[in-house]
């Protein structure tokens, strides 16, 4: 698979590492009523599904770079790359 | 009808004119009190344990393709019982025990070979490890046998033992593990169930439950409405796709593993053999190819193919242990999709809905425990409580802390 990096352009995905759901990026707040479910349900349960899956690789043999990379499951078709930090701040996580 | 030699013989005197299909191809009753989806080994083995073991009648097994399409026919063969838990070593000895009485218990000729499987063992370290589940087998009744490097060179003096890096310093074998030939399981659990009355039909896809104030009613099929009293789920790699149709989102990932097989060679390889340090195991089958395999190709994936370079993590795993491999030509390789559970343990339970029940998650390690995994989820599909050895394998495991991690990994690819 080639994974076509927004800032380096194509690489091979053997440059990268592989985490899983791109809503392992929605951290549940530990604080809020109802944590322990929330954690759970963030810690095991996946939708996991046969198509589109947006998903996070980590460019550990480049740039270091977190992405989420939208790949269809069933034909490893890569359909779109972000940057994570971009979809984290477009989603309120940070400034 | 009965297969036994004189069959046989008198089959072949009289012009082979008396042999009959395996398995009729039944039209779907509008109902039934058990129904099972997934028509692969589990869900054969399931509808022959109900059957035969637990008496029950009136039950359908409904498979959206064609019966041990997926993962009993794409996986190597390989069954032991070397595990250390104890949520998981019980289940897997009564598995292996099954296996030794298979073939005359179903009457088909499944292959069921005890060459023995050995671990290789390349460091201390690991030497103490493998004592230790040696020990924890032996403890519930299976066998386990500690060799030193000058016994694993009697038997298998062709492997690398001077490896710089990884030699060879011993090994843990199970003289009771083997192989079995794959096919002819789902085959010999279809004729036995469909002998006794199960109707197995053949691509009827589920589309949908029918679910009415908690209670599952029957199924949506592409061949229409199927009501059922229970239904129980064995669909392994599509394990998410159909529970969420009923709504439920499952601690499973799908992701793709990979087998080869060589050409066909002499006998060579004796039994299975794991390399300790790299991704690679191998046994030889009865046709003389070698069935080797390695780890998950790390990514979610419903393709039943993978990519190249897992392939050349499993080759090269392969020449480090076993040099002469170089000299082989590859003749396939194939892909099938894993019900990776997040601690790499499967799931027998009932679910959260009256009538659902589930039997999946069973990563890459499923073929050995068909008639286990058939057995018991038999076990709680008529009794509606676990089986004794398969009491561990609860939905809420997660939840309470109560994870069974055999290799700490579950379905985290880079921990693999």
């Amino acid at each position: 698979m080639i994974i076509s990096h927004p800032l380096l352009g194509p690489c091979d995905a053997q440059e990268f590492t592989y985490l899983g759901d791109a809503r392992l990026i929605d951290r549940p707040d530990g604080m809020a009523a109802g944590a322990e479910a929330a954690f759970f349900d963030y810690a095991y349960l996946r939708d996991n599904p046969a198509g589109l899956h947006r998903e996070l690789w980590f460019h550990e043999q480049g740039d270091r770079s977190w992405l989420v990379v939208t790949r269809n499951t069933v034909t490893h078709e890569i359909t779109n790359v972000e940057l994570a930090r971009d979809v984290a701040r477009n989603s309120g996580r940070s400034a | 009808m009965r297969y036994s030699g004189f069959r046989v013989i008198k089959e072949a005197l009289t012009g082979h004119k008396g042999w009959t299909p395996a398995w009729r191809d039944p039209q779907p009753k509008p109902k039934y009190d058990i129904l099972i989806i997934g028509g692969g080994g589990h869900g054969l083995a399931t509808a022959y344990y109900l059957a035969k073991e637990f008496r029950q009648s009136n039950i359908a097994v409904i498979e959206k393709g064609w019966i041990g399409g997926g993962n009993v026919g794409r996986n190597t063969t390989i069954i032991r019982s070397n595990y250390m838990l104890d949520g998981n070593e019980p289940f897997y000895e009564f598995s292996l025990k099954l296996w030794e009485g298979l073939e005359q218990d179903f009457n088909y000729n499944a292959m069921v070979s005890q060459r023995g499987i050995l671990n290789l063992i390349h460091s201390d370290a690991q030497r103490d490890a493998y004592i230790r589940r040696g020990n924890a087998m032996m403890l519930n009744g299976a066998d386990a046998e500690l060799l030193s490097a000058e016994q694993v060179r009697r038997e298998y003096p062709f492997l690398n033992f001077n490896d710089a890096r990884f030699p060879i310093k011993g090994g843990l074998a199970q003289r009771r593990g083997g192989t079995v030939r794959h096919d002819a399981v789902a085959w010999g659990y279809a004729r036995g169930a469909d002998s006794r009355g199960v109707d197995i039909i053949q691509n009827c896809e589920v589309t949908g439950f029918r679910i009415e104030n908690g209670q599952c009613l029957g199924v949506e099929t592409s061949r229409g409405f199927i009501g059922a009293g229970k239904v129980g789920v064995a669909v392994a790699g599509n394990s998410s796709r159909v529970m969420a149709q009923a709504g439920m989102r499952l601690p499973i990932e799908s992701h793709v593993l990979q087998a080869f097989v060589s050409e066909g060679l002499k006998p060579v390889l004796p039994g299975v053999i794991t390399f300790g340090a790299g991704h690679f195991y191998c046994s030889q089958s009865d046709k003389g190819g070698l069935v080797f395999g390695g780890d998950i190709d790390g990514y979610n994936s419903y393709a039943q193919r993978g990519n190249l370079a897992v392939v050349e993590d499993v080759i090269e795993g392969g020449m480090a242990l076993f040099p002469g491999l170089g000299r082989v030509r590859l003749l396939r390789m194939w892909g099938g999709v894993m019900d990776m559970s997040m601690d790499g343990s499967p799931i027998i339970d009932r679910t959260h809905i009256d009538g659902l029940y589930f039997n999946g998650g069973w990563c890459y390690g499923g073929f050995k425990a068909t008639p286990a995994s058939g057995w018991c989820f038999a076990h709680l599909l008529t009794t509606d409580t676990p089986h004794p050895t398969a009491a561990a394998y609860r939905f809420d495991r997660f939840e309470k802390g109560r994870m069974i991690d055999e290799k700490g990994m579950g379905a985290q690819p880079n921990l693999h």
